[in-house]
């Protein structure tokens, strides 16, 4: 018997349905399983029921209290009533209060259309202030660069705090003071910027409202390629293909990739690139970096993959002591601006001065990566110009006059474009750990592989471990994202290093963000397990399609080694393609 | 220290406490403390030394008395014990001379009890004259008269007349205490005192139809040993308060015994939301999860509400008696005192209670040799009100912000630390030890059907003498407002009595008979609440009133869930509005909605709660919401003024002066 069969179960009715559902089944879960929608601010899919806002109130029949559905389990026997007068009296007037705390400014707000508070509102039918406004005058934060802090849209719902402190385990986020003066703000009343946070834009991607914001930076892009000057072109990255089209309507996973193509050559770029190739030659340097480490004993084991720049802050600032661990390769965005601003130049007769390299990213740490070290200046310039999320290049495509989805299939450009199926899977979980196993497997044994397939290190587990065979000695590697499930991984290895005893693990993949890159702080709103499934299953469908899968064939890769880079770790390789770290104690003043 | 053992306790339960020798107790809780009774006990000590007398002078905590404090009880020169209020420095000099080496009394500062004494057994010493009706004018001229007559009938020697603070009997004319019996006449008239020297201090008879029957409607389980027994020395409370035998009875039976003699005394908990005390902690018990906690809530923070602190200060190892028992029936190893830091006497106390306890074996392992073990530790609140509300204590003892959790799951199955805990308030506690010494069916026999034992009400605000009192469930209102602490200041009507602090309700004039239990105030549109009690006269303005409260819970909200943290705020702006003579007819209505909006839809009981008062007001003071309406504020206090019907000076009052500290 499965283990889900022998779950106790309860049964009871909601608005007389019959309902029976798992015990401890919350009633706003049961509902939905019985098609009633209970309208709630502050529950989100993946997170606790904090009942901070107040509006799933329901109520027992013969109870004289309502009950908060979000975290009232539905108890066998009850007799839930969703809506009724009182009820839905109760959660009007709950929703005008929080909406008299709230700037009607939407118009001009970052989430004007896609807000749960104005479409909460809308449900509501609501025509008139029914109390008067009382906002608070608080300037954002604006200090990272990344995301934007509009302390005055925020409805103190939890959920970037709940997001910060315990999905992400970062601890930048919390609420100061109290009663109505109580407001989100960065721990200890800092600048953002100086705060533990790592940019991962998670709390964006889960706010309710425009209160956390992307630095929209989509003003500069156009300035640029408004700019008879210069010349832009631009990059995507592996996820965003998967995620671009749910902001035009389509399924969550719907791969885009030739399109986008042919939309961001008629935006005005002069060239279109794919961070896919970049990934496939962050493999090929990341995989000898293993070899080096794994066959050679050359560098200290495990190596921990250093491609997600949240992660890599989170590093800097709470594990210093793995900085010999960290691959030194660069992030595919970072050494794909490093070529196009020296190898393409080269190769195009174009003036590197004038190139205006653009990134289009799932994330907002990103932005920040552009200019996190000097090595990510080491064309000379700044390697990529400008980076922009999903959601903004969403924004732009809908104000360009591009009727998206009916564009003709695009390719390209032959140079820094190509992919491999092992490129592309960068953008889930598990997914560079996969790539790297199939080039350090060939990288070993001088083979190839067989089955490039390593099932064991997808999904959504928040750590996935597993034991590969590569001739005939076991590689461990452990894989991880969400940022709350690394430090579990990493004591493992430190108490390993400290009793002297063998590394648990050789390779470990980090992800800042649950379900990685497709799960994004970037991304189109309305993140939950089911859409970062659906999203994934999308770039493993793109890997299949794929004639060629392993980083190591890929044939324009293969071309710029050739070319311009020589050796996979070579001097030059060396000088472009990778990066230092330095420890980033907290709160250091 | 040797630890105690079983036996030891069981030689210190047979033995009766010492006969009363002669002593001085200084009450010094906090209120004492500010009004002077650290100086006062220090110029005992000097005015003894220079007499050359050696009589102990001993630090208590606190009667109750708080409008008398500094408080001092002498015991000595073959005197009962007396009762002195207002004890300042200069004082104490003539207390010595004239107590200690004359056994005369001061006049002015006496305070007796009237407990229905109805025999004089021994040849009376003092008469202690007050004249309790309005004005108290009377009392000098009845000092002479009784003084005078004395001096007639040749008692002058033997007989003392003293002018006293207090006789504990309000309203009913000139009041004689007589000395030693304690026999009381109420009404006397000028006729009267020639037959009281002739019968009574002379032959010796009561005259019954001066005599003052009624019985002391306090009864004192929770403040037993408040005011007489050192609160900083275990072995005063060992051998003069029976203390620990309360424990001793519970470690003679298993825990399922202790939560069954819990049933049987039918206490519920005194914080306020009245669950029952054997409930929670047979819900506690029966989860499986080890280990488990238990927690004394002692973080008081209602205006005017002082019971918690004078406990705590007064008695602590009774509270930490309570706890320990507690921790037994849970099967709990740890407890935790959660006080607010604000309460420093408190919490030092409570720590040299624990460090004894410690000391003498009370608390470590293997208690008393009974296998059983339990610690003590105690956490301080920063001073949220909303840190009283269970879930949000937790928080704050695990160093989190104090903001309450969704229940389920309740702390009962996963409390402190995730652990299974029970949260007991310090009144509750306090109760504990006496219920196992006595026994749960001698609870069970004060109070009413659904409300037993006793409750501790801190009465504050427009009333005569401002104190903690203790009363059986069931009293009403009336009798602890005017038999108890002598009724309204400056003899004014009464217009409503707040019970239940700010989360509490108004009870207008017209209620006040009604006995309290935990359902009727809730009927009456208030609640029990942790037990204070601000009463209002007439010319106390209700909007005010409900203004006052509600800004207490708006700056005192967490801020966590919306209907509370901008509800709260948003009804303040409107009862502002009103109260400035700025309202509309609108206005009532959208509190109206607002209230209806915080009080279904608030996570925790401070929001669901704050309403109460803006809509007891509504309820039972509607005219003068419409007044203020109407005519603004001038117009409204003119308007309450003529519905009184009287010519008081009008003095919109909201009872900030109220608190007692």
């Amino acid at each position: 018997m499965s283990a889900v069969a022998t779950l106790p179960t309860v049964k009871a009715t909601i608005n007389g349905l019959a309902v029976e559902v798992p015990a401890g089944t919350s009633i706003l879960d049961a509902a939905r399983r019985a098609a009633v929608k209970i309208p709630t601010l502050c529950k989100h899919k993946d997170l606790l029921a904090t009942a901070a806002c107040g509006l799933c109130v329901v109520r027992n029949k013969g109870g004289p209290r309502l009950l908060r559905a979000c975290c009232t389990p539905l108890e066998a026997g009850m007799e839930i009533v969703t809506h009724d007068h009182e009820i839905v009296d109760v959660r009007r007037s709950t929703l005008e209060l929080i909406l008299s705390n709230h700037p009607a400014d939407c118009l001009n707000c970052g989430r004007n259309g896609e807000c749960e508070l104005q479409a909460i509102a809308a449900d509501f039918n609501l025509r008139q202030d029914g109390i008067k406004r009382y906002v608070k005058d608080v300037p954002p934060d604006k200090s990272t660069g990344s995301i934007i802090l509009e302390f005055e849209k925020c409805i103190k719902c939890g959920r970037c705090i709940q997001v910060c402190q315990e999905m992400q385990d970062v601890w930048a986020l919390s609420f100061l003071e109290r009663g109505i003066n109580t407001r989100m703000a960065p721990a200890g009343d800092i600048a953002l910027a100086d705060s533990p946070c790592v940019k991962c834009g998670q709390c964006s991607a889960h706010c309710p409202t425009g209160a956390i914001v992307e630095n929209d930076e989509t003003a500069a892009v156009w300035e640029a390629l408004h700019d008879k000057e210069k010349v832009c072109v631009v990059q995507i990255a592996p996820s965003v293909r998967v995620t671009i089209g749910e902001a035009f309507g389509l399924p969550p996973g719907t791969n885009l990739t030739k399109k986008l193509y042919t939309a961001l050559r008629r935006l005005g770029f002069h060239a279109v690139f794919d961070t896919n190739f970049s990934a496939d030659l962050t493999i090929v340097e990341e995989a000898t970096e293993f070899i080096q480490r794994f066959v050679h004993k050359r560098g200290p084991l495990p190596l921990i993959t250093s491609c997600c720049p949240a992660w890599t802050d989170f590093m800097e600032k709470n594990h210093w002591d793995f900085i010999d661990n960290f691959s030194t390769a660069k992030s595919p965005q970072q050494m794909l601006g490093v070529l196009a601003k020296t190898y393409y130049p080269e190769k195009a007769g174009l003036d590197p001065a004038k190139l205006c390299v653009v990134s289009i990213m799932p994330c907002t740490a990103k932005k920040y990566e552009l200019s996190r070290t000097e090595e990510m200046y080491a064309s000379g310039h700044k390697d990529v110009d400008i980076c922009l999320t999903t959601r903004e290049l969403a924004r732009m495509l809908k104000q360009s006059g591009i009727d998206f989805l009916n564009l003709d299939d695009g390719t390209p450009d032959s140079i820094l474009g190509e992919y491999t199926g092992a490129g592309t899977i960068f953008g889930a979980t598990g997914g560079v750990m996969e790539a790297a196993l199939r080039t350090a497997y060939h990288y070993a044994t001088g083979q190839k592989l067989g089955k490039v397939d390593f099932e064991s290190v997808r999904g959504l587990d928040g750590v996935k471990t597993a034991e590969v065979d590569v001739a005939g000695t076991k590689v461990r590697v452990a894989v991880a994202h969400g940022l709350g499930h690394v430090s579990a991984v990493l004591e493992q290895v430190r108490q390993a290093r400290n009793a002297g005893k063998e590394t648990p693990y050789h390779f470990i993949e980090v992800m800042a963000c649950p379900g990685g890159c497709i799960g994004g702080g970037g991304q189109p709103y309305g993140i939950d397990n089911e859409r970062r499934r659906l999203r994934a299953a999308g770039l493993y469908q793109d890997d299949r399609d794929k004639a060629v899968r392993c980083s190591h064939e890929n044939p324009e890769v293969l071309r710029l080694y050739a070319d311009f880079l020589g050796k996979p770790n070579g001097a030059k390789a060396h000088e472009l393609l990778h990066t230092r770290y330095t420890a980033r104690p907290l709160y250091k003043r | 220290m040797k630890p105690l053992t079983l036996q030891d306790l069981a030689v210190l339960a047979a033995q009766p406490s010492p006969a009363a020798a002669a002593f001085i107790r200084v009450q010094l809780d906090t209120g004492g403390i500010a009004a002077g009774a650290e100086e006062t006990l220090a110029a005992f000590r000097d005015a003894l030394a220079a007499a050359n007398l050696a009589i102990p002078v001993q630090r208590v905590g606190s009667h109750g008395r708080s409008w008398a404090d500094p408080v001092v009880e002498i015991s000595a020169a073959g005197l009962p014990p007396i009762l002195y209020g207002s004890v300042k420095t200069e004082v104490v000099p003539q207390i010595v001379a004239a107590h200690l080496q004359s056994r005369r009394l001061i006049d002015d500062h006496v305070i007796a009890d009237a407990r229905g004494a109805a025999a004089i057994n021994a040849p009376v010493t003092h008469l202690l004259v007050r004249d309790t009706g309005a004005g108290e004018g009377k009392t000098e001229f009845f000092q002479f008269s009784f003084a005078e007559e004395l001096k007639r009938r040749g008692f002058a020697e033997q007989v003392q007349t003293v002018r006293a603070l207090d006789l504990g009997v309000y309203d009913e004319g000139v009041a004689v205490t007589l000395l030693p019996s304690g026999v009381t006449y109420t009404n006397v008239l000028a006729p009267d005192v020639a037959r009281i020297v002739e019968q009574s201090v002379g032959a010796r008879q009561v005259l019954d139809d001066l005599l003052w029957k009624k019985a002391d409607p306090q009864v004192r389980i929770v403040l037993r040993n408040c005011g007489t027994v050192d609160p900083e020395e275990l072995q005063d409370y060992l051998h003069r308060a029976q203390g620990y035998q309360g424990l001793r009875a519970a470690l003679a039976k298993t825990p399922e015994q202790v939560i069954e003699e819990m049933k049987a005394s039918g206490l519920r908990g005194r914080g306020g939301a009245g669950f029952p005390t054997w409930l929670k902690w047979n819900n506690t018990r029966i989860q499986k999860a080890e280990p488990r906690y238990i927690i004394c809530n002692g973080d008081e923070g209602d205006p005017g509400a002082f019971m918690d602190r004078s406990v705590l200060e007064s008695d602590p190892h009774s509270v930490l008696e309570g706890l320990m028992i507690g921790g037994y029936a849970i099967g709990a190893a740890v407890g935790y005192f959660y006080i607010r830091a604000e309460y420093p006497k408190a919490v030092e106390r409570v720590e040299r209670a624990i460090v004894q306890a410690r000391e003498a074996g009370l608390l470590g392992t293997n208690i008393l040799g009974t296998g059983f073990s339990f610690d003590a530790k105690i956490r301080l609140g920063a001073g949220a009100f909303v840190c009283g509300e269970e879930t949000a204590l937790i928080a704050s003892i695990e160093g989190k912000r104090g903001s309450p959790s969704p229940r389920p799951p309740y702390p009962s199955v996963r409390g402190l630390w995730g652990q299974p805990t029970a949260i007991n308030n310090v009144e509750t506690l306090a109760n504990i030890p006496a219920i196992l010494q006595r026994g749960g069916a001698w609870y069970a026999g004060y109070g009413t059907e659904t409300s037993k034992g006793t409750k501790v009400f801190a009465v504050t605000g427009k009333v005569k003498y401002a104190q903690l009192v203790e009363v059986p469930m069931g009293t009403t209102l009336r009798t602890i407002v005017f038999d108890v602490c002598g009724g309204v200041l400056e003899d004014k009507d009464i217009k409503a009595v707040q019970t239940g602090g700010p989360s509490g309700g108004v009870i207008p004039d017209k209620h006040l008979d009604t006995p309290i239990a935990y359902e009727t105030l809730q009927q009456l549109g208030s609640i029990m609440g942790s037990g204070g009690m601000i009463v209002m006269d007439t010319t106390d303005s209700m909007v005010d009133v409900a203004k006052f409260f509600l800004k207490f819970c708006v700056d005192e909200s967490c801020g966590k869930c919306a209907p509370c943290r901008i509800g709260g705020y948003q009804m303040l702006q409107v009862l502002d509005r009103i109260s400035r003579g700025r309202g509309n007819a609108e206005d009532i209505a959208a509190l109206r909605r607002i209230c209806q909006a915080m009080q279904k839809a608030s996570l925790c009981g401070l929001g669901q709660t704050a309403p109460n008062p803006v809509l007891s007001t509504l309820r039972y003071f509607d005219d003068e919401y419409k007044a203020y309406l109407e005519g603004g504020p001038s117009y409204a206090r003119k308007m309450a003024r003529a519905a009184a019907g009287g010519a008081e000076p009008a003095r919109a009052a909201a009872p900030a002066t109220a608190t007692a500290d």
